[in-house]
């Protein structure tokens, strides 16, 4: 029988592997911002189980609130990022150390 | 029956899901990553779909795979990354991430499935009531309780816009462009000049 557990488990891994993917993933910007996507998925998942699980439908209305977010932020780290292309010529994370950071 | 079935569509579903996101991990090419994102969101809304959680999975598919994911195709399409270049193989970061993410797991594990004490999960959810609306009872809610965070919500998305604008627009130099103050401010005196001079005579 399918219960919170195993949508809590399957949201686990879900955010493990995308917290990989920032680990190995050091050369492309874009691939680092789906996986900060993936990540929000994750945390929805366990928003939309347990709002189930407990029949409250705040966590519902709380992932309606972070699709709000996540769109917004897509769009704008999406202008940073074609902003940077445009003045960098290249979105290898490793190349942009002007900052000296 | 239909208690098996639907543990078999979820593991079905759980197994893809967790295909699609080492696919979005591992592959070089930033297209089929987000292509491995959009079958992830999908498969979301299909888990989602399955607990009853009817709304937010069809928000899941509209906004996020109809408009988000469409943006990072459009944005991936057009700056013209060089894949070669990009393709590297992994980084020396590469073991360390992975193992980061499967202790990550086993402790999340662990602390689900060993200390847990939530009531529902050996039975699994309670099914809803027949007649029970889920999109009703979430705008119930979202309308009284929540108003003020929904307007700011919309504040957040006015700001997304212009902040993008903002960001991406650029004044090109030797575009041709008219000047209507300039235009309309002009004198006589600026472009009319009364030259005197004597009259030519025939030889």
């Amino acid at each position: 029988m399918i219960g919170l557990n195993h949508y809590l488990t399957l949201s686990a891994i879900l955010f493990s592997l995308s917290v990989a993917g920032i680990f190995i993933n050091r050369r492309n910007l874009i691939l680092l911002l789906m996986c900060i996507e993936l990540m929000l998925l994750a945390v929805n998942f366990n928003f939309v189980a347990f709002s189930r699980a407990l029949g409250d439908e705040t966590g519902q209305v709380f992932v309606f609130f972070i699709l709000t977010v996540a769109a917004a932020e897509a769009a704008i780290g999406l202008a940073i990022l074609v902003v940077l292309f445009r003045n960098r010529g290249s979105i290898n994370v490793q190349e942009l150390d002007s900052m000296k950071g | 029956m239909a208690i098996l079935f639907q543990t078999i569509l979820f593991y079905c579903f759980a197994v893809f899901l967790i295909g699609a996101a080492l696919g979005v991990i591992l592959s070089r090419n930033p297209v089929h990553a987000v292509m491995f994102l959009v079958l992830a969101f999908f498969q979301s809304a299909v888990l989602w779909l399955l607990i009853e959680v009817e709304f937010l999975a069809l928000v899941l598919v509209l906004v996020y795979v109809g408009a988000v994911m469409v943006l990072f195709l459009f944005v991936v399409m057009m700056l013209d990354i060089d894949v070669e270049q990009v393709k590297g193989g992994l980084t020396r970061y590469a073991p360390l991430g992975f193992a980061i993410a499967a202790l990550m797991v086993f402790e999340l594990v662990q602390v689900i499935w060993v200390r847990g004490r939530f009531a529902s999960a050996a039975e699994g959810f309670v099914p809803l009531p027949e007649g029970y609306s889920n999109t009703e009872a979430l705008g119930a809610v979202l309308y009284t309780e929540h108003v003020y965070a929904f307007e700011i919500a919309a504040v957040i998305l006015l700001l997304a816009i212009v902040a993008a604008i903002t960001l991406t627009m650029r004044k090109r130099p030797g575009l041709k462009l008219q000047n209507i103050a300039q235009q309309v401010a002009v004198k006589r005196e600026d472009r009319v000049r009364l030259v005197k001079m004597e009259s030519e005579k025939p030889e």
